[in-house]
């Protein structure tokens, strides 16, 4: 079988779970940024109870496998009367366990931030919450954007191992292929450049588009 | 809590304890490959030859930006078409060794980059040739800062180590499924599980920047 | 590259061959012309010092005939030997690197920032390249490292590492490391340009001494009028990467016949 003939027969499918990977993808960083802004901010709070909150969280989720938070959340946590259908148990494993990553990345941007920023904001009597959104935040988001290119596409690597818990993904295809099909090379090999193309030709272009589009916007030339 | 049976803890306990020396294993056999390879990508795309630095450069690209779940499939499945079986150690261990190969390469190459110009010039004015340099001179201030990523990728690889379940090594995961599915009971193995990654994870993580404040000091650079 | 053997000797012959001669040398960086077509002699033992305005190619003078970057044109000779080229099949082709390491042995430079070893203590920057390169046995290495040190009053501090010792030792160190390489040539690059105005005198002092003791040939490029023409056999005024005027120091100074040497030097004058 010709490698044309190969993807004529079997491109649909490898497609169709591109897609799905695409979603996982898509939800699981939405997930990700959310947790992070939360929890990155919990980070820098002076409330003792507020700041091991989020470091537990994060130990927790940095400290073990992202496959053993999956396992964990898709088989163990209906024994406490959570049951999560397959799907939303992949990218709430994934986008929990990138958010943990992404927190310490929020929190490393503001620090960033140079003291005298604060300080000027402060004097011109802003209020703390106005100062971070208006001030503060801006210019260490502008920072950690590089770092989220990373780990966004760590994120979109990491929505492969939902596949073990049978979302039908561009990984779940691909070994569904290659069981029926023994063409392991072409499958597998099909499957890496799919995950090359996602990460180098969309995740990539995206973050470098957003670093100019917030430069601009915060009067950096780029 | 819920159901949470110790009797069953303590039964499958041994098991998980004999697991973790295989992850333990597969972390360090996988970072030893891991480490030489990635100085010899980080080196090679030093070369003068613009065309092997390229090559090099692209599929460190390739292999960071595809996921380590898939590359182990892939070496496991597709050497068996050109006529080589491995087994699943060593498929594990070449898939996970040329990963995080990958990744320390761009670790080293921060490094070395990060070794002002002034230090090759200080060697070259004194006729250290380019072997010396390397070993004497650029390699050991570039390990130091290296090293907070080395450590990162050492406690990386291990985390990753389940996904070496896949094609059946018997590591933690791997036990903690077989229980699980032996049992029918995945509270507590794959609570297990994740309570030994902590365990070794977190002390290890601690260490490797008590250690990282260490050698800059013994080695007389300012610490960062 | 236009190098032949009918344009340059492969061995400058004659009676007085100079420790170093720049030949027509030209570089450029792009369409930049750093050195344009220079012309140099330095005679065994002496002692001059490069001057000029920021940007007129002093440094550069120095980083070429040290071989850290090729030059496009002409030729670098040292000790009647052509440093950047050598003979093969009777004509003259540019060097390669183990012949460049060769011929850098009889050639020490210090830099502006220092540029010690910072991973290894002041004697072990000093031992390094004698026990390596050179092959001295470790003893041997290490006497004659402490001999130097000592004489740049280091010795005290000879297994401090640089990250401990202030600019004006570091230099020190830097300097004995460069000697302990026995050259015949020393090149000083700025060497107090990165020092605090106090810690200046006691390099000063060690150029000084090495001055009245050895018969280093040396090439030096500073900012300091005063010392340049207290310690110089002769003083060269860079413009736009030629020598716009020479002389002795004392000539040079009283009396520049240039217009641009007399703009720079009230204009450095002035600046005190
Ligand atoms: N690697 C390089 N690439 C491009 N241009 C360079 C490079 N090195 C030096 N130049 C340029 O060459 C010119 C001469 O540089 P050089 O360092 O020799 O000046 P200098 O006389 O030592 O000046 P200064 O007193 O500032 O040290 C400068 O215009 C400089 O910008
Ligand atoms: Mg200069």
């Amino acid at each position: 079988m010709s490698y044309i003939e190969f993807l004529t027969s079997y491109g649909p499918q490898l497609l169709e779970g591109s897609v799905t990977t695409a979603k996982q993808t898509i939800l699981a960083a939405t997930l990700a940024v959310m947790i992070a802004l939360v929890a990155g901010l919990m980070r820098l709070s002076k409330n003792r109870f507020v700041y091991g909150t989020a470091t537990v969280y994060i130990e927790i989720f940095r400290g073990t496998s992202l496959l053993v938070q999956l396992y964990w959340i898709f088989f163990v946590l209906p024994l406490f009367g959570l049951t999560l259908e397959k799907f939303t148990a992949g990218f709430i494993a994934v986008g929990m366990n990138l958010g943990a990553y992404g927190a310490e990345l929020v929190r490393g941007g503001i620090l960033s931030v140079p003291r005298g920023q604060w300080e000027a904001a402060t004097a011109l009597s802003m209020p703390p919450g106005k100062r971070m959104r208006r001030i503060i935040f801006p210019q260490a988001f502008l920072n950690m954007l590089p770092p989220w290119g990373n780990l966004l596409i760590e994120l979109l690597k990491g929505t492969a191992l939902v596949a073990l818990i049978s979302v039908a993904d561009l990984m779940f295809m691909a070994r569904k292929i290659n069981g029926t099909t023994y063409l392991s090379a072409q499958v597998f090999g099909s499957a890496l450049i799919i995950y090359y193309l996602m990460s180098r030709g969309l995740v990539t272009p995206y973050m470098r588009w957003l670093e100019r589009v917030m430069a601009r916007k915060l009067g950096k030339i780029k | 809590m819920f159901d949470w049976r110790w009797e069953f803890v303590s039964d499958i306990l041994p098991r998980l304890v004999k697991a973790t020396g295989n992850t333990l294993l597969a972390s360090v056999l996988g970072y030893g490959i891991a480490a030489v390879l990635g100085l010899v990508f980080a080196l090679t795309q030093r070369t003068r030859f613009a065309l092997v630095n390229r090559a090099v450069r692209e599929f460190v690209e390739f292999i960071r930006s595809t996921p380590l779940v898939l590359q182990i499939f892939f070496v496991f499945y597709v050497a068996p078409q050109f006529g080589v079986m491995f087994s699943p150690w060593t498929a594990g261990m070449i898939a996970i060794g040329l990963h995080y190969a990958s990744y320390l390469s761009e670790v080293y190459r921060a490094g070395i980059e990060s070794v002002p110009r002034g230090q090759w010039e200080a060697a070259t004015s004194l006729s250290l040739g380019p072997r010396r340099t390397y070993s004497r001179i650029i390699l050991p201030q570039a390990i130091p800062t290296a090293f907070a990523g080395m450590g990162n990728y050492l406690v990386g690889i291990l985390k990753d180590t389940p996904m070496l379940s896949v094609i059946g090594v018997a590591e933690l995961m791997h036990t903690a499924n077989a229980i699980g599915s032996e049992h029918y009971r995945f509270l507590e193995p794959y609570t297990l599980v994740g309570l030994i990654f902590l365990i070794i994870s977190l002390p290890t993580a601690g260490g490797l920047r008590r250690a990282e404040v260490k050698i800059r000091k013994k080695m007389g650079l300012r610490s960062i | 590259m236009k190098i032949s053997r009918n344009d340059y000797p492969l061995q400058l012959e004659g009676e007085t061959i100079p420790m170093v001669r720049f030949q027509n040398v030209t570089k450029r960086y792009g369409d930049l012309v750093v050195l344009d077509s220079l012309d140099l002699d330095v005679d065994e033992g002496e002692m001059v010092t490069i001057i000029g305005p920021s940007g007129s190619g002093k440094t550069t003078v120095l980083r070429m005939l040290m071989a850290l970057e090729r030059i496009d044109e002409g030729v670098i000779y040292v000790e009647g030997q052509p440093m950047t080229h050598m003979a093969r099949n009777g004509t003259m082709i540019r060097a390669d690197n183990k012949y460049l390491r060769r011929q850098r042995l009889n050639i020490g430079m210090c830099f502006q920032h220092f540029n010690l070893f910072p991973h290894m203590t002041a004697l072990e920057n000093c031992i390094e390249a004698p026990v390596q390169v050179l092959g001295l046995s470790k003893d041997e290495a290490v006497a004659r490292a402490e001999g130097l040190l000592d004489m740049v009053g280091m010795l005290e501090k000879a297994h401090e590492h640089p990250s401990r010792l202030s600019g004006g030792q570091q230099q020190r160190v830097a300097i004995a490391r460069s000697l302990a390489m026995r050259p015949k040539v020393m090149l000083f690059d700025e060497v107090t340009s990165a020092l605090d105005p106090e810690v200046i005198g006691e390099v000063t002092q060690v150029i000084r001494k090495l001055v009245a003791k050895h018969n280093l040939t040396m090439l030096m490029v500073t900012h300091q009028m005063g010392f340049a023409r207290e310690i110089s056999d002769r003083v060269c005024f860079f413009y736009d990467g030629k020598i716009e005027e020479q002389g002795a120091p004392d000539e040079l100074f009283e009396n520049p016949t240039r217009e641009r040497t007399q703009q720079f030097l009230s204009a450095v004058l002035e600046a005190r």
